[in-house]
């Protein structure tokens, strides 16, 4: 059991829309390994990543048609999460598939209360507790030196970097399976971004990790593998170091080396 | 938890619907015997509490229903005092207090008309109107186009500000210094249709200010600055690019300005006179809609009363009309 | 020609503003001037029977508070109900255009609506339909505000909030209501402010009484409706207490204005 996700066959309609955005896309998300998904504006990377803890389900009307496979907590037996239903259960997933958006998030609360707010929705209300994880998080998503003597200020009064990494903190603190990035750099200035891919690289030792990203460069230097979508269908997906040096599809080279995207 | 959150937000978001249709609904009961009593007529019908003679045939005439209830010519009155009980009824009021006068003089029926009021309300918003639109564009194109944004600043938030002072201060400044100001410049009394106009004219200024200077300013810079590039004087930009952009939101501010004035009872009361007559000249007292409900509710039962709810009625989808079409027409939010 | 023209025209528009300044300014002046003049402690320690202001303003703020006590969570829940549950369908529009209209309906049709409903079955006047009348004035108002506000909250935060497993009431309590809280307090402060200085809608619901009272099951005293009382009065030491009571009023509504305005602003910085 190597994939911790695997998405099978998945076809994914807009509310209202006359075309599929996903058409038959297949991605395994193999355990403690980045997986990178790569394409140019439009082509559906994003729609894929926001189906894979049904964050679409926010609004009405959308419609999947196939498998996304997550590994149960036994680490050997799949549970098709499109088949989820009740409200609870999707909470559940989305605990344990966290998500990471392209802008920071940062609830209008404290620090110290922003990752322990998701913490208490999933039931620890012990303050020791709390502390606790509160402060292993920040450390994970390398914040602590900074915000340990402003864990009671405005999370808002954050850099936008420092942000990004407490959204990080957040979703970690849950102890999340997978861990999905939505462009996660795309907003911040260069130091930023790279204390954040220096984070990635970490994180892979406890996490899975699924990240879409503009920066073919970003998807090469921090992810093993990479899928390159276009169109709404998975051209190819290898190997990071195979994608980069040599594909196989003539689309994916094409792209790579900058001649269309 | 969740569904009961949920069920509880709607209920509150419902409960505007509610209010709105049990306003609506109520004041239609309330006013259903003067509707039926006076009819449409009540619209045109310039007299207020007069008692006319009524001759038997002209009861017959009044419904099938009554004519059928009639046997012998003996019996009207004793059916005419029934047919007042059976609406009466409606109010729950003190009918009897009602049905003694009416047995005392029971060949005459009191005759309310709205005409010097519904006059009285529509004369004096277009005097308000008249006066304050050319004010308040004034200080709306003053504010965003020509004064320095230094000066803009503090004179655009005194403008707000004073768009939220109750508008009874102004009835009370309208009627113990504008009044006598007014009637000094033009003679006549100190109460009368043209102090309430100017008075409420003075009321909306602000208001409309506001609003016309928040659709000014939605105007793109780079709109203007095209227009001044071309070498076009400051007038010409407003005349030809400002207000052709803004027109809507300004037309929309002042309907509702025109609606705000209309339902407005207070600024008015205190100047319009209160007295049942058409004004012959502009400087004469007379009337209006909410002014008589303000007066006269206190003394009024029976008959009477639902007449009052019957106006009360008829400013509601006037005034609703109004702020329909400015809202749906010219402030359609994007 | 143009230029001659356009200086006409500009010296007209500073003309309009000015004089439109100048009556706003005489009506402040008068007030401030007569106002003043009868201030006194007695004012604030007598009430009306012994020509004092004590009952009605407290009275008059009563009323408000208790209007607004009772608008807030149903207008902010019917806010919320608009933004994070309506959607977009026809009834949230409908509803929201409804809130839209009643919120520029004439205040005195509120007062008669409440007169039939309230006053008419129990015979009497009494505190309660005032309250009555100055909620449905401000439900609206609340409605609208809190409905604006939560649009501005940006979308990504309800995301984020699903995403770390909150349900949609946690999302919208803790993360949506809370980021838009600053703008919410200044709608109900502005929302206050328009109530509490209503005089129609309250003439026949609470009346107004001279003495002093807290029990709003009975006829009530209202600082407005015993402005417009005074200021009709033949006396002139009644007179002058209407003035004292009248820049009272605007002062605590221009008050009120300031702190709504103080506290939208400090959000945005």
């Amino acid at each position: 059991m190597k994939n911790m996700m695997e998405v099978k066959g998945l076809t994914f309609t807009y509310s209202g829309a006359n075309e599929a955005s996903l058409v038959d896309v297949t991605l395994p998300v193999e355990k403690n390994k980045v997986t990178a998904l790569i394409g140019p504006s439009g082509c559906g990377k994003s729609t894929l990543l926001r189906g894979m803890n049904r964050i679409h389900d926010l609004y009405p009307g959308h419609t999947y048609e196939g498998v996304i496979n997550l590994l149960n907590t036994d680490g050997k037996s799949y549970t098709n999460i499109l088949d989820i239903k009740k409200e609870a259960e999707l909470i559940r997933l989305r605990q344990r598939v966290g998500m990471i958006f392209q802008k920071p998030t940062p609830f209008p609360m404290t620090i110290f209360e922003n990752i322990a707010y998701g913490l208490r929705l999933s039931g620890i209300k012990n303050k020791a507790d709390l502390k606790d994880i509160v402060e292993q998080s920040l450390r994970d998503a390398a914040l602590w030196n900074e915000a340990k003597d402003r864990l009671d200020h405005d999370a808002r009064g954050l850099s936008g970097g420092q942000q990004q990494r407490l959204c990080i903190a957040r979703a970690i603190a849950l102890k999340p399976e997978v861990i999905l990035f939505d462009e996660p750099t795309s907003a911040l200035d260069p130091i930023s971004t790279l204390a954040i891919e220096e984070m990635i690289s970490v994180l892979r030792e406890k996490y899975s990790i699924c990240i879409v990203t503009h920066n073919m460069q970003q998807a090469a230097r921090i992810s093993d593998f990479t899928g390159f979508m276009y169109l709404g269908e998975m051209i190819e997906y290898d190997q990071t170091d195979t994608i980069f040096m040599k594909p196989s599809k003539k689309q994916t080279e094409d792209y790579i080396s900058g001649r269309f995207g | 938890m969740e569904l009961i959150f949920k069920k509880i937000a709607q209920l509150s978001a419902s409960l505007v619907f509610v209010i709105l249709a049990a306003t609506t609904i109520v004041l239609y009961l309330s006013a259903k015997p003067a509707i039926e009593e006076f009819g449409l007529k009540f619209l045109i019908e310039p007299r207020w509490g007069v008692q006319e003679k009524v001759e038997p045939p002209a009861i017959a005439e009044q419904s099938d229903l009554k004519q059928l209830e009639k046997s012998a010519d003996i019996q009207t009155d004793d059916d005419f005092i029934k047919d007042e009980e059976d609406f009466m009824m409606d109010d729950e009021d003190d009918f009897i207090f009602d049905d003694d006068m009416e047995s005392d003089s029971n060949r005459n029926k009191t005759i309310y008309g709205a005409l010097v009021p519904i006059v009285g309300t529509v004369f004096s918003t277009l005097i308000a109107m008249l006066f304050s639109i050319p004010l308040a564009i004034g200080i709306a194109v003053f504010l965003s186009e020509i004064a320095p944004s230094a000066l803009a600043k503090p004179v655009g938030v005194a403008i707000e500000l004073l768009a939220s002072i109750p508008s009874i201060i102004y009835g009370m400044w309208g009627l113990f210094y504008f009044g006598p100001f007014i009637a000094s410049l033009f003679g006549g009394n100190t109460v009368s249709l043209l102090v309430a106009g100017l008075v409420l004219g003075i009321m909306v200024i602000p208001f409309m200010a506001a609003l016309s200077r928040d659709a000014i300013a939605t105007v793109p810079d780079m709109l203007k600055e095209s227009a001044y590039a071309m070498g076009a004087t400051k007038l010409e930009v407003i005349k030809d690019v400002v207000f052709p952009y803004a027109k809507t939101g300004i037309i929309g501010s002042i309907i509702l300005s025109f609606g705000r004035a209309l339902g407005e009872t207070m600024a008015v009361a205190f100047v319009i006179g209160g007295v049942y007559q058409f004004a012959e000249k502009v400087t004469d007292p007379t009337n209006s809609i909410p002014v008589v409900l303000a007066n006269s509710f206190a003394e009024s039962s029976g008959l009477s009363l639902s007449v009052l709810f019957y106006l009360a009625l008829i400013l509601f989808v006037l005034s609703f009309g109004v702020i329909a079409i400015a809202k749906f027409y010219f402030l359609r939010r994007k | 020609m143009r230029l001659i023209l356009n200086r006409i025209f500009l010296i007209f528009s500073t003309f309009a503003a000015l004089v439109g300044l100048f009556f706003l300014g005489w009506i402040l002046f008068t007030l401030c001037v007569k106002g003043l003049s009868g201030l006194s402690l007695d004012v604030f320690t007598k009430d009306l029977i012994n020509g004092g202001l004590r009952n009605v303003i407290v009275g008059q703020m009563m009323m408000s508070g208790v209007a607004t006590m009772i608008g807030i969570p149903v207008g902010i829940l019917a806010g919320i109900y608009l933004q994070e549950y309506g959607g977009n369908s026809k009834t949230t529009e409908f509803i929201r255009d409804l809130s839209d209209v009643m919120m520029s309906a004439p205040s005195i049709v509120v007062g008669t609506f409440v007169y039939a409903i309230v006053v008419v079955p129990t015979g009497h006047t009494t505190g309660w339909a005032g309250v009555l009348a100055l909620f449905i004035l401000m439900v609206p108002i609340i409605v609208r505000t809190t409905d604006d506000m939560l649009k501005l909250v940006p979308i990504e935060l309800r995301e984020a909030g699903i995403a770390i497993g909150a349900s949609k009431y946690h999302v919208t309590m803790n993360i949506v209501v809370r980021y838009a809280k600053a703008g919410i307090l200044t709608g109900i402060l502005l929302a206050f402010a328009r109530v509490v200085g209503e005089t129609a809608p309250l003439i026949y619901t609470s009346g107004s009484s001279e003495f002093w009272s807290t029990d709003l099951t009975d006829t009530f005293p209202s600082l407005t409706v015993s402005i417009y009382n005074l200021a009709t009065m033949p006396d002139d030491n009644l007179v002058q207490l209407g003035w004292t009571g009248a820049f009272l009023l605007t002062a605590m509504v221009l008050i009120i204005n300031l702190l709504g305005r103080y506290s939208g602003k400090k959000k945005r910085s």
